[in-house]
């Protein structure tokens, strides 16, 4: 009997590495930027919601239109916007239009965190109950959407903007659709 | 020409390390003299391919050979030599390259410095080292190959990520992966007694030198690195409880606990299956911080490019490894590692020991349950979340604090059974002292109205920091004395490494509890009030370097309306996506350190400014830095010397342990 039950407590580690790798590849399985969106090629979802730092206005899906926009989802609670940020800022400073969705969060809060770590957007669209994220498909931030000149949805990022992404990715997507064939 | 003569020889590499570990496992197994003969030469080619691989790649990176992807993403014709070279650890697959070679650096030191060992055990530590050299080669080349070629070339590379060009990028991470690798060769050791039958006091010394230079390695990586993410701004302070650093502090705590144990396995040859335990989690939990950092499942500031194969495979290579070592573990151990004899009193240094492994593993254990929380909630489908410094303040800070208490005591008692008696006066003169000590914090702790915390943190270091130095200043007296002083390196780096422990935490505690920062927007002329230091803003001005352009900002210092220093703090844009850094402006280095850091223009002339007080950070730092000497103290010890004619069967308990 006590035989048994050392062995069991010699068993424990093993079911503990067990269940931590089971952890771990479920957590692999969630990973979403396996995902693609059912929404590219279509146009931007239709949408009214107040600015972020001007109640009074609202943004609708006509802020897309004219040239090639990013529509950033964040939240100041979301660790991983922070490290995305400073690409955020230097795509802005170099002339990107970035249109903020902020998910889920609290204005205080959001605000707070731009005026911590800078405000890359031209706009952002307050949504705190996730209403409207949820027409864009959106479970998780940060995330990241390319518009066409048309407000066409041409691409998503799921996860942080890294520089590989920037460089991979984002750039080249942006660079055709300002070309002036893509405009026509 | 070279890429692809480096793919070759880290294919030929995969190949040698599954040979090895086939001879080495099976040579022993068998007691094949011919297989165990073959160990050291493969060992010896493993090591000659893998660093010609490295090499070719370093080669690419210093030829600026932009046919290679992983050169032409990582580097550039304006990147000075010393980045370039440093650059081939800047992502993903060429740090995988260096972790190997780092790895195959530690197998070729076990087989160099092993030669007295028993042959078969040799073998097998090999043998389970070249099996775990495989598995990191088959990573490389199957998800995360440095060689793949890009065509057409491009002419100009795209540069290596701002944030990493820094002298730290040389030192940090080769640093950090001596220390994470190193961990396998305490988990190649527990394998290979738990295969051979035999693990004894003679095997808890020869795993000690190896489990303290790795330890060693990983302090010194673990503080380089703190270090870097305070001065370069943005990385959140000196400590962010990021879930990579956790990734290495975790290791990092678990081996300090297997440190200790096999220390107590020597001595006494109880707590066997403890040890063999640990050491088996703290290479299990190096190859966990591999899967969080790259796999992406955990978002950090270290985060590298996400590619879920590669998460699935480090997985699979944990499974396997861990999965592999417990089950051995479990066949093996309940036979072999009753712990006969060594009985011990309640009172003993044994005892003190076991508590600091508790402190210890408990507090791994809660660093590891806020790391993966995350994970764990996500793996169950409820909403995503982040614990931060919080959860870690409030549960780590009172797990760990007892084991300050009872490291001024443990070192003072017995082995076996002690005296309470014997022990007061032992200690009689750390306690006089440390009540002299411990008065005048107090005092100064009312004078400036600290918080309790603080108070209790510094009380605690200088208890720690006196305790420390009782053994060498008894040592030096009996030789003052005339007699012999009986010291050997094993307590004089003890000691070293427990005072260190008692820096750190005055370091830790004062600057975590006592630091001011605020920001505010400036503009030229303007000066800011912060705890006793007036800034005033200069002026600004462009800046520029081989390929960022930037503002510099020009700081005068007054500390009590006096001038004081002098600063500049310089932002620095790398182009469109590539990011922008933030050199901070920082003076001091003593007691205390000013920081200013320039923020965002806010047009109009105006900028935010980040301005940082952080009393007695140094410490943390130092602190880290004795501690890593105290192990590189404790490695000279004639204990670990390597004896040219062992005898040919070891016997337990032998040697010149009491």
């Amino acid at each position: 009997m006590s035989a048994v039950r050392t062995r069991l407590l010699f068993a424990l580690p093993l079911v503990l590495i067990g269940a931590l790798i089971l952890i771990g590849w479920i957590g692999l399985k969630h990973n979403p930027s396996r995902v693609p969106s059912p929404l590219i090629g279509k146009p931007a979802p239709v949408f009214s919601l107040p600015r972020l730092g001007h109640p009074a206005l609202r943004l609708t899906e006509r802020v897309f239109r004219g040239r090639p926009t990013l529509f950033n989802v964040w939240a100041s609670w979301c660790v991983t916007c922070v490290a995305e940020h400073r690409v955020l800022m230097s795509l802005a400073a170099h002339g990107v239009r970035i249109i903020g969705l902020d998910y889920q969060d609290h204005r205080r809060a959001a605000l707070a965190f731009l005026r911590r770590y800078g405000d890359p957007y031209r706009a952002i669209a307050y949504d705190p109950r996730g209403v409207s994220a949820m027409n864009w498909g959106v479970y998780g931030t940060p995330e990241t959407f390319v518009l066409g000149p048309h407000g066409v949805i041409r691409g998503k990022i799921i996860g942080p903007l890294t520089r590989r992404v920037v460089r991979r990715r984002l750039l080249p997507l942006l660079r055709r659709l300002s070309s002036p064939r893509a405009r026509a | 020409m070279i890429p692809q003569l480096g793919l070759l020889a880290l294919i030929l590499a995969l190949f040698l390390s599954l040979l090895l570990c086939y001879c080495g496992l099976w040579g022993a197994h068998r007691d094949d003299p011919r297989l165990m003969g073959a160990v050291r030469p493969l060992t010896a080619g493993l090591f000659a391919f893998t660093l010609f691989a490295y090499g070719a790649l370093t080669w690419a990176f210093v030829t600026n050979d932009f046919m290679v992807r992983y050169v032409a993403e990582n580097s550039s014709t304006r990147l000075p030599l010393f980045y370039r070279i440093a650059a081939v650890w800047g992502a993903h697959e060429g740090s995988m390259l260096l972790w190997i070679l780092i790895l195959v650096v530690w197998t070729g030191a076990v087989a160099w410095f092993s030669r007295g060992l028993p042959r078969p055990f040799v073998s097998r530590v090999l043998g389970v080292l070249g099996l775990v050299t495989a598995g990191f080669l088959a990573f490389s080349l199957l998800t995360s190959n440095p060689f793949v070629l890009v065509f057409p070339v491009p002419h100009q590379g795209a540069n290596l990520d701002p944030l990493l060009q820094d002298p730290f990028l040389a030192i940090h991470p080769p640093m950090l992966y001596m220390g994470y690798v190193g961990m396998s060769v305490a988990f190649a050791f527990a394998i290979a007694a738990l295969l051979g039958g035999t693990m004894d006091q003679l095997w808890a010394r020869w795993t000690r030198p190896w489990t303290i230079a790795a330890w060693m390695f990983l302090t010194a990586g673990i503080v380089l690195g703190s270090y870097w993410s305070y001065y370069v701004l943005g990385w959140g302070g000196w400590w962010f409880w990021d879930p990579v650093e956790n990734a290495s502090f975790m290791p990092w705590l678990v081996g300090a606990a297997l440190i200790h144990s096999l220390a107590v396995t020597e001595k006494r040859g109880v707590f066997k299956s403890w040890t063999a335990l640990l050491a088996i989690t703290a290479f299990s939990l190096s190859l966990l911080g591999t899967f969080l950092v790259r796999s992406g499942v955990l978002i950090s500031v270290h985060a590298f490019a996400m590619d879920p194969r590669r998460g699935m495979f480090v997985l699979a290579l944990l499974a396997f490894m861990a999965g592999a070592a417990l089950t051995i573990y479990l066949w093996r151990a309940p036979y072999l590692l009753q712990d006969r004899g060594g009985a011990f009193r309640l009172f003993s240094r044994e005892t003190f020991l076991l508590l600091n492994n508790v402190f210890l593993v408990v507090g791994a254990a809660t660093v590891f349950i806020g790391t993966l929380y995350p994970l764990f909630v996500e793996a169950f489908g409820l909403q995503k979340l982040s614990v931060g410094p919080p959860y870690f303040d409030h549960v780590f800070i009172p797990v760990i604090l007892p084991l300050f208490v009872i490291i001024g005591v443990g070192p003072f008692v017995p082995w076996v059974s002690g005296r309470m008696g014997d022990l007061l006066r032992r200690l009689r003169w750390p306690l006089l002292l440390s009540a002299v000590g411990w008065t005048l914090v107090l005092v100064l702790a009312f004078a400036h109205s600290w918080p309790p915390l603080t108070a209790v943190g510094v009380l605690l270091s200088v208890w720690v920091m006196i305790t420390a130095l009782r053994e060498p200043a008894a040592a030096l007296w009996r030789r003052l004395k005339g007699r012999t002083a009986g010291w050997n390196a094993s307590t004089i780096g003890m000691s070293i490494a427990h005072f260190g422990l008692g820096l750190a935490i005055l370091g830790i505690t004062v600057s975590t509890t006592l630091s001011v920062w605020r920001d505010d927007p400036m503009h030229v002329g303007k000066a800011f009030r912060m705890a006793g230091f007036t800034f005033i803003l200069r002026g600004y001005e462009p800046a520029r370097g081989p390929d960022w352009r930037g503002t510099a900002a020009r700081f005068l210092i007054l500390h009590h309306g006096r001038p004081w220093a002098r600063t500049v703090s310089v932002k620095k844009n790398f182009g469109p996506g590539l990011g922008s850094t933030t050199g901070a402006g920082i003076v001091g280095g003593g007691l205390h350190d000013v920081f200013v850091a320039l923020g965002n223009n806010l047009g109009g002339g105006r900028w935010s400014v980040r301005f940082r007080y952080e009393p007695m950070v140094i410490f943390v730092w130092l602190g880290g830095l004795v501690m890593a000497l105290g192990a590189f103290v404790a490695l000279w010890d004639r204990r670990y010397r390597w004896r040219r004619l062992p005898p040919p069967r070891s016997t337990p308990g032998g040697g010149e342990g009491p």
